[in-house]
C-alpha cells in the first residue's frame, strides 16, 4: 500500500509521456489485471468510471464550478485533466455505499451458521487522483485502518489500489487546497504522478514514479527523458494553479476556531439555509460514517448484516432511546463542520477537510464551508473586540 | 411453525386507487413464501374469503373521506395488534386531499351528474388523524422492497429499516450526479422521503415528491431553490400539490418558525 510509508524519492528519474504513452499506461495496467478507474464525460458531468482506454478520458472538457453549480464546458485545448473534483470521489470505490459484513443461516434442526463475508482483494488502478484526493485517501486510511478496529473490506480494496496522481493545473472556483495544505502539487502516496503540459511544443505528461511498482510500470511505456522545458512548464503550471484558488480558509487555526465557536450565532443563520439533505457528506471524499443494516428473510432462517453510508445530517444518525440527539438542523450542521475542521484533529491527528470544494459545489443551496469558517472567524473577532471594549 | 401460530395479516382499503395494496400482490417471488409465513385473513383484492378479526398485522391503504370510513377505521384499529398505513393516501390524505384547500361542495357539483347522491367529508385525511398508527409507510405507490421489509421485520420482531432521510442520499449512493446542481433541473429530492431509490433523477428528471416529506424538511430553504431553478410561484405550488399535498402544505407556512421542521419523535415512523 503506497501511502503506508511516505515516498522518499531521491530526485526520481522523471520521464515524459505523450498521449500515446498515456494510452499505453492504461493498457499496461489492464494487462496487469487491474481495473482502471478514471474520469470520463457522461451525462453532463465528469464522472469516475472504468476506462478501457485513455481515449475515454475527458479530452477537451473543463468544468465551471460555483456554490450549488456545476457545468461541463468545452475547452479550447485538448487537456485531459483540466477539470477539478467531480460529483464522486475515490471513496465510491474504496468505501462503497453498501457492503455485506456477514450472513447467518439457521438449519431445520436449529443449528446456526454464521459466515463472515470474505472480501476478495480488488485490483484497481485509479487514474487522475488529484493531490487533494490523494490526501483524502490517506485520511480515510488513518480512519479506517489506523485504529483498533480495522475495516477489512476497505483494507482489501486499498491494498490493491494503484494510484496515479495528476497534479492540479486548472483549479476550480470552489477549490482551496492551498489553504488546507494538500495541493496543487502531489504529496506522498502515489505510485505514479503526472503533470499535464500543453503548450506550443505539444501535449504531454511529465511522469515520475513514487513506488517500485510505479517505476516498473513506467519503464515499460513508450517515453522520453524529461527535458528541461517540460520540467519547467510543469512546475510553472502547478505554481500558477496555487495562485488561482477560487476559495480560501481564514488564516487561523481552524481547530481552535471551531472549539471556541460552539455557541456562535452563525449556526442559526446557516441552519436557516441548510436543507439537511446530506449531499455534502456523501460528496465529501473523507466523510466515512456508515451504519449497520440487519436484514432477514420472510422465514427468519436467513439473516445478513450490511454496512451502508450514513450521514450526520440524517435524524437517525444520532437516534438513541428517546429520539435523535441532534434534532435541529443547527446541531447537525454544527456537528459536521466542527468535526470536519476541528475535532477530527483530536480524533485522527489531522483536518478532515482537504479543500476539494465538493461540499460547496454539490450543496443544492450553495452553503460554502469557507464562507462559514470566515463568518465564524469574523464573529469571534467581533466578540473579542466587544469583550475588550468592556472594562 | 404450526398453522395456528401463523400471524394473521389483513389488508384494508379506504379512499385510494388500490395501487399500494397491489404492491403486495406484486411481490411475485416473495408472495408464496409470505403466504407460508402469515395467514392472509382479510385481503379483498386477493380473495373474497374473509375471516373475522382480531388481526396481528393490518395494512391500511387509502384516506378517510366519509363519516362511515371514519367509523370503520376505529373498528379496524380495535381489531388489529399492529396497524401500518401504506401509501400517500393513508399517510397524507393522497391527491384527493386537494379538496382540503377548496370547496368540496363545488367539486361535487362539477364532477357528478347527481351530486345529491354523494355523501362525503369536506377533507381527505390520513389514517393517523383518526387512530394511532404503529408505522406509516410513505410513497405513491409504496416501494415493494420497503413493504417486504416492514412485513419481514414484523415477523422477526425487529424494527423495520425505513430511513427517514432525503432522496439525495439515494442519488449519492447510486452515483447519480445531482440534477439540480449539474443541470439546473428543479427537484424536490432534498425534502422528499427516500424509498424509491431515486428513480427519477437517475433518468435525468427532478424528483416530484411522490414519497412525501422526509423526516427533516426545511421548506423555507427549498422554495427559493425551486424558484432559482426557474419555477414560478404557481409552478412551485403545482409541484407540491400532488399526492402528498396535505403533508407538504403543513410545512409550507414557514416564515414564523424557520427552525422547527424536524418532525417530533414518534409522529413518523
Amino acid at each position: 500500500m503506497p501511502s503506508a510509508t511516505t515516498t522518499r524519492d531521491p530526485a526520481p528519474p522523471a520521464c515524459v509521456l505523450d498521449r500515446q504513452g498515456l494510452d499505453a499506461l492504461v493498457q499496461a495496467l489492464r494487462a496487469r489485471g487491474r481495473t482502471v478507474i478514471g474520469p470520463t464525460h457522461r451525462g453532463g458531468a465528469i464522472v469516475l468510471e472504468e476506462l478501457r482506454s485513455a481515449a475515454e478520458l475527458p479530452y477537451g472538457w473543463g468544468v465551471e464550478l460555483d456554490g450549488g453549480h456545476y457545468r461541463v464546458v468545452r475547452r479550447e485545448d485538448e487537456a485531459a485533466f483540466a477539470h477539478s473534483a467531480g460529483p464522486q470521489s475515490w471513496k465510491n470505490y474504496l468505501l462503497p455505499e453498501r457492503v455485506r459484513q456477514w450472513t447467518a443461516d439457521r438449519a431445520p434442526d436449529g443449528e446456526l451458521t454464521v459466515r463472515q463475508e470474505r472480501h476478495p482483494p480488488a485490483s484497481y488502478a485509479f487514474l487522475g487522483v488529484r493531490p487533494c484526493d490523494l490526501r483524502a485517501i490517506a485520511i480515510q486510511d488513518r480512519v479506517l485502518l489506523g485504529g483498533w478496529h480495522r475495516d477489512d473490506a476497505y483494507q482489501a480494496r486499498r491494498n490493491g489500489a494503484f494510484l496515479i496522481a495528476v497534479e492540479c493545473t486548472e483549479p476550480g472556483a470552489t477549490c482551496f487546497c492551498v489553504s488546507m495544505g494538500t495541493g496543487p502539487a502531489a504529496g506522498p502516496g502515489y505510485d505514479i504522478a503526472l503533470t499535464e503540459v500543453l503548450d506550443e511544443t505539444g501535449h504531454r505528461f511529465l511522469a515520475r514514479a513514487g513506488t517500485a511498482e510505479g517505476a516498473e510500470v513506467l519503464a515499460g511505456l513508450p517515453q522520453r527523458d524529461a527535458d528541461a522545458a517540460t520540467r519547467t512548464a510543469a512546475a510553472e503550471a502547478v505554481e500558477s494553479a496555487a495562485g488561482r484558488m477560487g476559495r480560501s480558509m481564514p488564516p487561523v487555526d481552524l481547530h481552535t476556531l471551531m472549539a471556541s465557536s460552539l455557541e456562535a450565532e452563525r449556526w442559526d443563520e446557516v441552519a436557516s439555509r441548510c436543507l439537511t439533505c446530506g449531499n455534502c457528506t456523501m460528496a465529501c471524499p473523507t466523510c466515512f460514517c456508515t451504519t449497520t443494516e440487519d436484514i432477514t428473510d420472510l422465514t427468519g432462517d436467513h439473516a445478513e448484516r450490511w454496512s451502508r453510508w450514513e450521514s450526520c445530517y440524517d435524524l437517525d444518525f444520532s437516534h438513541l432511546p428517546g429520539g435523535p440527539v441532534r434534532q435541529s438542523g443547527r446541531s447537525r450542521y454544527r456537528q459536521w463542520l466542527t468535526h470536519k475542521l476541528g475535532t477530527w484533529w483530536d480524533q485522527f491527528g489531522s483536518s478532515g477537510c482537504v479543500g476539494c470544494g465538493r461540499c460547496i459545489v454539490w450543496c443544492p443551496v450553495a452553503i460554502d464551508i469557507t464562507e462559514e469558517a470566515h463568518a465564524l472567524h469574523q464573529e469571534q473577532l467581533a466578540r473579542r473586540a466587544a469583550g475588550e471594549g468592556t472594562p | 411453525m404450526t398453522t395456528q401460530a401463523r400471524p394473521r395479516l389483513a389488508v384494508f382499503k379506504f379512499a385510494s386507487c388500490d395501487g399500494c395494496q397491489l404492491t403486495l400482490l406484486d411481490c411475485e417471488d416473495e408472495l408464496l413464501p409470505l403466504a407460508g409465513e402469515v395467514d392472509i385473513a382479510y385481503f379483498l383484492e386477493a380473495s373474497s374469503a374473509v375471516e373475522p378479526g382480531p388481526y396481528d398485522l393490518a395494512l391500511v391503504d387509502g384516506s378517510i373521506t366519509t363519516a362511515e370510513d371514519a367509523e370503520r377505521i376505529r373498528h379496524i384499529r380495535a381489531e388489529s395488534r399492529h396497524l401500518v398505513s401504506i401509501g400517500a393516501c393513508a399517510t397524507a390524505g393522497g391527491v384527493q386531499a386537494l379538496r382540503n384547500f377548496a370547496d368540496v361542495a363545488e367539486f361535487r357539483d362539477i364532477v357528478y351528474a347527481r351530486p345529491e347522491y354523494i355523501e362525503t367529508l369536506a377533507t381527505s385525511t390520513p389514517i393517523a388523524a383518526h387512530v394511532p398508527v404503529d408505522l406509516e409507510l410513505q410513497g405513491c405507490p409504496i416501494d415493494r422492497g420497503q413493504l417486504l421489509e416492514v412485513i419481514t421485520a414484523f415477523l422477526a420482531g425487529r424494527k423495520p429499516d425505513i430511513p427517514r432521510h432525503s432522496v439525495c442520499f439515494a442519488c449519492k449512493r447510486r452515483g447519480t450526479p445531482c440534477v439540480t446542481v449539474a443541470h439546473g433541473t428543479p427537484c424536490l429530492g432534498p425534502v422528499t422521503h427516500a424509498g424509491c431509490g431515486a428513480l427519477c433523477p437517475s433518468y435525468g428528471r427532478g424528483c416530484y415528491g411522490c414519497f412525501g416529506p422526509s423526516g427533516s424538511v426545511n421548506m423555507p430553504a427549498m422554495i427559493p431553490l425551486l424558484r432559482s431553478d426557474g419555477l414560478s410561484d404557481q409552478d412551485v405550488l403545482r409541484l407540491l400539490h400532488t399526492f402528498n399535498v396535505a403533508a407538504f402544505a403543513e410545512l409550507e407556512t414557514t416564515e414564523e418558525a424557520p427552525h422547527r421542521w424536524a418532525r417530533p419523535e414518534g409522529e413518523r415512523s
